[in-house]
């Protein structure tokens, strides 16, 4: 068995495990096994990859194989790594880790982490495939159980926001469909295969210029493209801590890769086209973001919104379509992946003793739960782009790539997003003002403790992650950078 | 007289068969021996069924009037599989009171409108086609007013019978026409002189009107909820699927082998047909508050789908279709098993409300519910999500890029509402009165476990698809 297909065959043993256990005990001996067997697949790829990357330097994927499924329709169940797609197996196989531990305590659990492991399975299927069929196959699988994550286990209005997140992501993927079926027929309907397509087919540029909005659409959605980024907040803030954590976490890096990996990969023409268009609206998401989250006195809000800003971030760079700019664009996922995670955790871990998530109830927690508050500000610092953490290299590589653009539109988006970086540090800077410092608001917290063990696992497990990247960005950034070439070659047509 | 003709008709002449083994075990059975009888009926028919998967010879009978091949047989087949899970979630329903004298009677009238549509599916000429539609359709309205002391189940026999008629009426009306402007009924002489001259094209429409009341296609939909809600739930999960099955079986039959000249012009009416269907039948489902008017108007929208397959006019829009159609015979009837097993335990409820909380008391009934809501969602890794992909493709590669769009954007809404059924069962409270935990009868037991593995399986076997291929065919 190739060693991709382990990526799915985990997570569906894990499944079948769990529906036969019956005590909490067994339960998380499961997922805790599962989860590691992951992290410890993920690093073995990646050791892998590099040796087999130095010994094939110009095969664009490796590890491929591919399995015919629906002969009559050439649909094929194909799968193969770049560098991108090991480094997101890498953060994936990290949140879903740490996400477990995490959600240590929780009722009902049997179920919670069925669907737990649905979601896992459709992430790490999406970023193995490069077949259309199975890629989309995989997006929807990981889209459907935030429906019960948050519409069960959530906190404050999760009806309403489960159906809203869940309706949105799917009028996306409506988008998206149509779009993949077209590729499939104006290609000439030989291949799903997205090697196939991008390399021996062509899709005439009539039809690239319905097709590439309607894709970048339905992924961008996933991304909190602007307009479309209402459910994130909603969503976020009501799931539940590791849904929170793998949803910002992994899942919206699902939309950014996919208009990576299928809008713009495929499309190339109409990206160069049609790309102002969208970068237009994610220079929106950018600074839009920001600033609402300047506003925000709920946690989770100014998180949510936070990723709004960062994420539109990444798809913002993949619009400026140069190595610099795209490397940057994977690196920034990947930061902003373990930062958002380590954010969540945080506040899931603070929101389940205090009770509360508004910024005004609290206060001085750092001398009531030092290891979390020291967690947060490291947290917050890599948020706001500080040298020696994740965000900084990722930040940094995407402004030096934006301003390669020589020509006013571009300089203006760089710079109002540039701009956008100031206004993380003052929502930032302000919340961990108001939580960690200053008088204690409520003497109640005076009696609470600090993070237990598991949270702890979790938390040291992401700053571990933020920090390596921080300090070894080279490591990861020529990992991506050579993967980026093949589609920067499409591109300069 | 040439018998060769007859064994072209082995799947009729076996399902007779099986009417005539049934009629006289109830009528010289003694009453004791009758207890036997549900078992007796639901293994011989599933012994038929499994008949019916070996090799049939294909060819025409009587002249062209009766046409069998190897689509055909599957299309009988699938019909076959629905029949027997229907047959098998009546247990509960036919051993109350008033309906235990009757069981018999059930089985053979189902029988009976089984043959009817082997007939639709089979025909090679129009008369026939009519035959097969009203011998499907007279009896049904007998099953839908089984429950006869109930006042609704009266009322949609009655409902069902005018309708029935009306629909006939205007069908032959359209035949009519067609034979003065074509002057044969005989699917391969039509072939080529179908022209777009007027009132050949005014007969096609008739007809399309005509198949648009048994397929419930919007605006020829209005009969649909009441008839679903006040027929007993059996009764409504077999008009469900296997009627509408059937009807479909037969349209994608009469138009591709008889208009395939005319294509522009039937795309035209599927394709507005398609769209107010599956719409409306959305729109309309969200505002219900039965679980069975619920699902007849999710019914309706998902016959919207099945046209995106007829639209194609090629061999993969009729696999799609065929596909489709046994995708939703295990969704739907695996959601038909949980209503009529919650119907039971909560001595006759089929609001959604008595839904509320299932999940706490019977999380395994919750979870077929689940499995069937979301393949019929068209939600991976639930087979739904394969026969509806598959049914966008074959809209897509007659370029109705737009429909697909379309469609799919109805399949949000759907998901809104396949959604609520989900919330209902898991997220909300259950109210006093809630149905406590029961267990279902081994029967309906076997049914729910047949549409689970159909659920899960349909779509990962590319094999099934891939059969049906082979032997489809285009305009």
């Amino acid at each position: 068995m190739n060693i991709l297909s382990l990526f799915v065959a985990v997570p569906v043993l894990m499944i079948v495990l769990l529906f036969l256990c019956k005590e909490m005990k067994q339960i998380r001996t499961v997922m805790v096994t599962g989860a590691s067997a992951l992290l410890v697949l993920a690093a073995t790829l990646t050791v892998m990859f590099i040796k087999e990357r130095a010994a094939l330097p110009d095969v664009e994927m490796l590890f491929v194989s591919s399995t015919i499924w629906y002969a009559p329709l050439n649909i094929t169940y194909a799968v193969g790594v770049d560098g991108i797609s090991v480094v997101m197996l890498v953060l994936a196989s990290i949140i879903v880790f740490t996400g477990v531990f995490s959600s240590w305590n929780m009722n009902m659990a049997k179920e919670y982490f069925l669907w737990y492991c649905l979601l896992s399975l459709g992430v790490f299927g999406f970023f193995i495939s490069i077949d259309l069929f199975s890629m989309f196959m995989f997006y929807e699988i990981a889209l459907i159980p935030m429906y019960l994550l948050i519409g069960l286990w959530g906190t404050g209005r999760k009806e309403y926001s489960a159906m809203k997140l869940t309706l949105m992501l799917m009028g996306g993927s409506a988008f998206l469909l149509v779009g993949i079926i077209g590729i499939y027929y104006t290609s000439g309907h030989s291949s799903m295969n997205l090697l196939e397509i991008a390399n021996n087919l062509h899709i005439p540029i009539e039809h690239q210029r319905w097709i590439f909005p309607a894709t970048f659409l339905g992924f961008g959605v996933l991304g909190a493209l602007f307009p479309f980024h209402t459910w994130s907040p909603d969503g976020h803030a009501s799931a539940p801590t590791a849904v929170s954590m793998l949803h910002a976490g992994v899942l919206m890096k699902l939309g950014g890769y996919g208009c990576f990996r299928v809008a713009i990969y495929l499309m190339p023409e109409a990206a160069h086209e049609l790309g102002w268009i969208f970068l237009i609206l994610t220079g929106i998401s950018v600074v839009y973001g920001a600033f609402s989250a300047v506003v925000q006195t709920d946690l989770k809000y100014i998180n949510a919104y936070s990723s709004v800003s960062h994420c539109g971030l990444v798809l913002f760079a993949i619009l400026m379509m140069n190595q610099t700019a795209m490397t940057g664009a994977i690196m920034q996922m990947l930061s902003h992946g373990l930062m958002t995670a380590l954010f969540f955790a945080l506040i899931g871990l603070i929101y389940g003793r205090t009770h509360t998530r508004d910024i005004r109830e609290m206060g001085g927690l750092m001398k009531i739960m030092p290891f979390a508050s020291v967690c947060y500000v490291i947290a917050g610092l890599a948020s706001l782009g500080l040298p020696g953490l994740s965000g900084f290299v990722a930040e940094m590589t995407i402004f030096v790539g934006s301003f390669q653009n020589a020509d006013i539109f571009h300089r203006v988006f760089t710079i109002a997003a540039c701009c956008s970086i100031v206004i993380t540090a003052v929502y930032i800077l302000r919340t961990i003002g108001k939580i960690l410092y200053g008088p204690v608001q409520d003497e109640h917290h005076l009696h609470l403790t600090d993070a237990a063990w598991y949270e702890k696992v979790s938390a040291v497990g992401l700053i571990l992650g933020i920090t390596a990247m921080g300090m070894y960005p080279s490591g990861v950034s020529e990992m991506i950078s050579k993967s980026i070439l093949p589609i920067i070659e499409k591109l300069s047509f | 007289m040439d018998f060769n003709n007859f064994l072209l008709m082995g799947q009729e002449i076996g399902l007779i068969a099986v009417f005539l083994i049934l009629f006289i075990y109830d009528i010289i059975g003694s009453e004791k021996s009758k207890r036997y009888f549900y078992p007796f009926t639901c293994i011989i028919f599933a012994i038929f069924t499994l008949w019916g998967f070996c090799p049939k010879p294909a060819g025409e009978a009587f002249g062209g009037m009766f046409i069998s091949s190897d689509m055909t047989v599957l299309m009988k087949n699938i019909l076959n599989i629905a029949t027997l899970i229907v047959f098998l979630q009546t247990f509960r329903w036919l051993d109350a009171e008033d309906t235990r004298h009757r069981r018999s009677e059930f089985f053979t009238i189902t029988l009976i409108t089984l043959l009817g549509m082997y007939l639709m599916v089979s025909s090679g000429n129009f008369m026939m086609l009519y035959i097969g539609m009203e011998t499907a359709s007279l009896p049904l309205a007998c099953l839908a007013a089984f429950n006869k002391y109930k006042e609704k189940s009266a009322e949609a026999g009655v409902k069902f019978v005018l309708i029935s008629a009306l629909s006939s009426a205007v069908m032959l009306f359209g035949l009519s026409f067609l034979y003065g402007a074509i002057g044969t009924f005989y699917f391969s002489d039509m072939t080529s002189r179908v022209v777009g001259e007027p009132l050949t094209i005014l007969g096609l429409v008739f007809f399309f009107g005509g198949l648009g009341f048994k397929l419930s296609l919007v605006p020829f939909h209005l009969w649909t909820a009441d008839v679903y809600e006040g027929a007993p739930t059996s009764v409504t999960a077999y008009l469900s699927v296997v009627s509408k099955g059937a009807a479909a079986f037969a349209l994608i039959f009469a138009i591709y082998k008889v208009f395939g000249n005319i294509e522009i012009v039937w795309q035209q009416i599927i394709w507005w047909l398609s769209v107010i269907t599956i719409t409306l039948g959305n729109l309309f489902a969200i505002r219900q508050n039965d679980i069975k008017r619920f699902f007849a108007f999710s019914s309706i929208s998902q016959a919207g789908y099945i046209l995106l397959g007829i639209i194609a006019g090629n061999a993969q829009g009729m696999t799609a279709t065929v596909f489709y159609v046994l995708v939703y015979v295990f969704s739907n009837l695996a959601a038909f098993g949980v209503i009529s097993a919650v119907e039971h335990a909560s001595g006759g409820k089929t609001s959604i409300a008595a839904f509320n909380g299932l999940y706490k008391n019977n999380p395994k009934l919750s979870l077929v519910m689940t499995f069937a809501v979301f393949s019929l969602g068209g939600i991976p890794p639930f087979a739904g999500y394969f026969s509806k992909f598959f049914i966008f493709m074959a809209a897509a590669s007659a370029e109705q890029y737009l429909l697909v769009f379309i469609a799919l954007l109805n399949t949000v809404i759907s998901l809104f509402y396949y959604l609520l059924i989900i919330k209902a069962m898991y997220i909300k409270n259950a109210e006093s009165g809630a149905v406590s935990r029961f267990s279902s009868d081994t029967y309906n037991r076997i049914s729910m476990l047949a549409c689970i593995l159909g659920i899960l399986v349909c779509g990962f076997l590319s094999c099934i698809y891939s059969g049906m291929s082979e032997i489809s065919f285009g305009i």
